[in-house]
């Protein structure tokens, strides 16, 4: 696997700029790790809707369709009692059950079909190795851009993350002390000997 | 005219470091005097729950005419209860009222507990408790299947509907702060824990997008179930023939009374839980307040619904009827009770209207404890005076509860609160992540 790139921003409205900045580039490939959903990150991020919907919609129906049909089955057809005359397929005393079964069905399949499409539960990811990716639950915002985008460069695009505002900057993969960024990066051109430490280490095989 | 939903302007880190700490504070007396009080009464209804199993339920004081009592007041009462919280987290989200950021956890747990109490009673007065199973339709040697055109297999899917879907929605919602916990809280073995239960969660973006659209669908299919639960628990009473039971109004009256007395709990546990845990920036004046006009608008639709229900008696012609509401309610054995439910339910909330009262912390409290008092006396009125005064005079019988009975319901009550205590320890029961949003989209309308 190919390490990815991880940048650190104090504001919500920094990454924001971040990342529009990065899109502008050319980066495709691109991820946010935030402590709550930050207005206008999905739109910059250019995410696809969530098809969680469409996945869910088949449950919901079968759950309530086949409920109805095992009621209507069982208390119509396979065990019929008569009770004061009245029909044995009585459709609306079997639409309570129908409905809280659809409820039900839709709910359990929702979150199942949630925890895949977020491959949850994870027992380890390497981002958690990367020093001080725990204020992404608390107070900070930070970036990824995956390894596979192919507008990512070692050396470049560190520099650049540093002049967008980054308080630091870090590899996936790497034990990384993570590099902060020092007064001395400012042009995204000159930085890319003297982004210091873990950064411009070689990627581990 | 609106006050803050957030006072001061706290940072993240500092919202953080407030709503997370919760869990790791040391615990204060009054909490371990409270969980003392709430361990013996579990204690209690576990005793009484052996009573009841192992001698039968001829242990109870319900017999005929009043063949339903105590199991199913304290089973409409607290189903109640919980409605609110779900009212809370799944309708008041969809509607975009603001003010449900800081208390939606709390009352979502509260609806949890709620649940799990109401839950006791059906399951005891199955008598043999480990057949419950017989409910569900599978495969038997019987050959017989569940009725489903009783309410009572409605109610089994509903109340299990319920609850699964609270605890889904609670967990769900959970997730972020469970990961919060994971990387903020002190000592291994409370980072594995929460570890454990964050499953992993990221706050990766690209997991947002199915988060929020998960949390909107439970939302979604909150709303009309909340809604669905307790019509089908009332329909346990409409569909039968009893004087003071067929009203085609008991639904929308069910679930009024519902969220009326759920708003009233989450008032009774919210005011001296904000006072214990220093809450006061987050959850402030304005929900307090907002909380309070909600039991006076539900309070209003009960008022219209008891007087519908009087109008309907009336009009009905019947003299059975007639006779229910006009002299065996306010007359008959434990018409007390039927006085307490119009004084608490109908007179009391009306001091909500002065907006001095909903400012005191004291007044709030004693009124939201008495309008719970109030609609258990409802759940009496409607259950027991109704059965005992039914179509023939010669059937007339009157009602008074064994001591299991009590002990039964004042157990539960410890139960409750034992479970809300261990909640209010190891979580965060103020949903830092949603509030941490709400706090940066208000700063940022303030320029």
């Amino acid at each position: 696997m190919k390490a990815d790139l991880l940048a650190e921003f104090e504001t919500p409205e920094a990454l924001l700029a971040a990342v529009e900045e990065l899109y502008r580039r050319g980066y495709r490939v691109l991820d946010a790790f935030t402590p709550y959903p930050v207005h206008g990150l999905e739109q910059a991020l250019r995410l696809p809707r969530s098809k969680l919907p469409w996945l869910v919609l088949p449950f919901a129906l079968g759950g309530g369709g086949g409920c109805y049909g095992l009621q209507a089955y069982l208390n119509g057809w396979d065990y019929p009692l008569d009770v004061g005359g009245r029909p044995p397929h009585s459709a609306p005393s079997f639409v309570p059950i129908s409905f809280e079964m659809m409820v039900l069905a839709t709910a359990l399949m929702g979150v199942l079909i949630f925890f895949a499409l977020c491959k949850l539960p994870e027992l380890h990811h390497p981002i958690f190795e990367v020093e001080g990716f725990a204020g992404a639950s608390q107070d900070r915002f930070w970036l990824g851009i995956d390894g596979r985008d192919p507008a990512l460069k070692r050396g470049t695009t560190e520099a650049l993350l540093a002049s967008l505002g980054a308080s630091r900057v870090a590899w996936t993969g790497e034990t990384a002390k993570a590099a902060e960024t020092s007064e001395a990066v400012k042009k995204p051109t000159e930085a890319a000997e003297e982004v210091p430490g873990a950064v411009t280490k070689e990627e581990p095989s | 005219m609106a006050e803050p939903l957030i006072l001061g302007e706290p940072s993240d880190r500092e919202l953080s470091e407030q709503l997370l700490s919760v869990v790791w504070r040391p615990r204060s007396r009054l909490w371990l005097l409270a969980f003392a009080a709430a361990s013996a009464g579990t204690g209690l209804f576990f005793l009484c729950a052996a009573i009841t199993v192992s001698t039968g339920i001829g242990v109870f004081g319900n017999n005929i005419p009043v063949a339903w009592a105590f199991d199913i007041i304290n089973f409409v009462w607290w189903v109640g209860i919980g409605h609110a919280g779900t009212f809370i987290s799944a309708i008041l989200l969809l509607l975009e009222q603001k003010w449900r950021t800081s208390i939606n956890r709390f009352a979502e747990g509260m609806t949890l507990f709620a649940v799990i109490q109401a839950a006791m009673y059906p399951l005891l007065h199955l008598g043999r408790p480990w057949f419950g199973y017989w409910l569900v339709p599978y495969p038997s040697t019987l050959d017989v299947w569940p009725q489903f055109r009783s309410a009572l297999p409605w109610d089994a899917a509903a109340i299990a509907t319920y609850f699964t879907v609270s605890l889904l929605f609670w967990y769900v919602g959970l997730i972020p702060d469970f990961a919060s916990l994971r990387d903020r809280a002190p000592g291994k073995a409370r980072r594995v824990l929460y570890g454990i239960f964050a499953l992993g969660w990221r706050g990766s973006t690209r997991q947002l997008t199915h988060y929020r659209v998960l949390y909107g669908l439970l939302a979604g299919l909150a709303t009309p179930l909340v809604i669905s639960v307790h019509s089908i628990v009332s329909s346990d009473f409409a569909m039968g023939l009893t004087p003071g039971w067929h009203a085609t109004i008991f639904p929308p009256f069910f679930v009024a009374g519902a969220i009326f007395s759920g708003f009233a709990m989450v008032l009774t546990l919210l005011l001296p839980v904000r006072r214990m845990f220093g809450l006061e920036n987050v959850v402030t004046q304005r929900h307090i307040g907002a909380l309070a006009k909600m039991i006076l608008v539900t309070a209003w639709i009960v008022i219209g619904s008891y007087i519908i229900e009087f109008f309907a008696a009336w009009y009905s012609g019947s003299e059975v009827e007639s006779y229910q509401f006009f002299v065996a309610r306010p007359t008959a054995p434990g018409a007390g009770v039927f006085w307490v439910q119009m004084v608490c339910n109908a007179l009391v909330p009306q001091l909500l209207w002065s907006r001095r009262v909903r400012e005191s912390g004291v007044a709030l409290w004693i009124i939201s404890v008495l309008v719970n008092v109030g609609m258990w006396a409802e759940r009496y009125v409607i259950i027991v005076l109704s059965l005992q005064r039914e179509f023939l005079p010669a059937q007339w019988g009157d009602f008074s509860p064994s001591w299991v009975d009590i002990g039964l319901f004042t157990g539960t009550l410890g139960f409750f609160s034992l479970l809300f205590l261990i909640f209010l320890r190891l979580f965060p029961f103020i949903p830092v992540s949603e509030v941490k949003e709400l706090n940066h989209e208000l700063r940022k309308g303030h320029g």
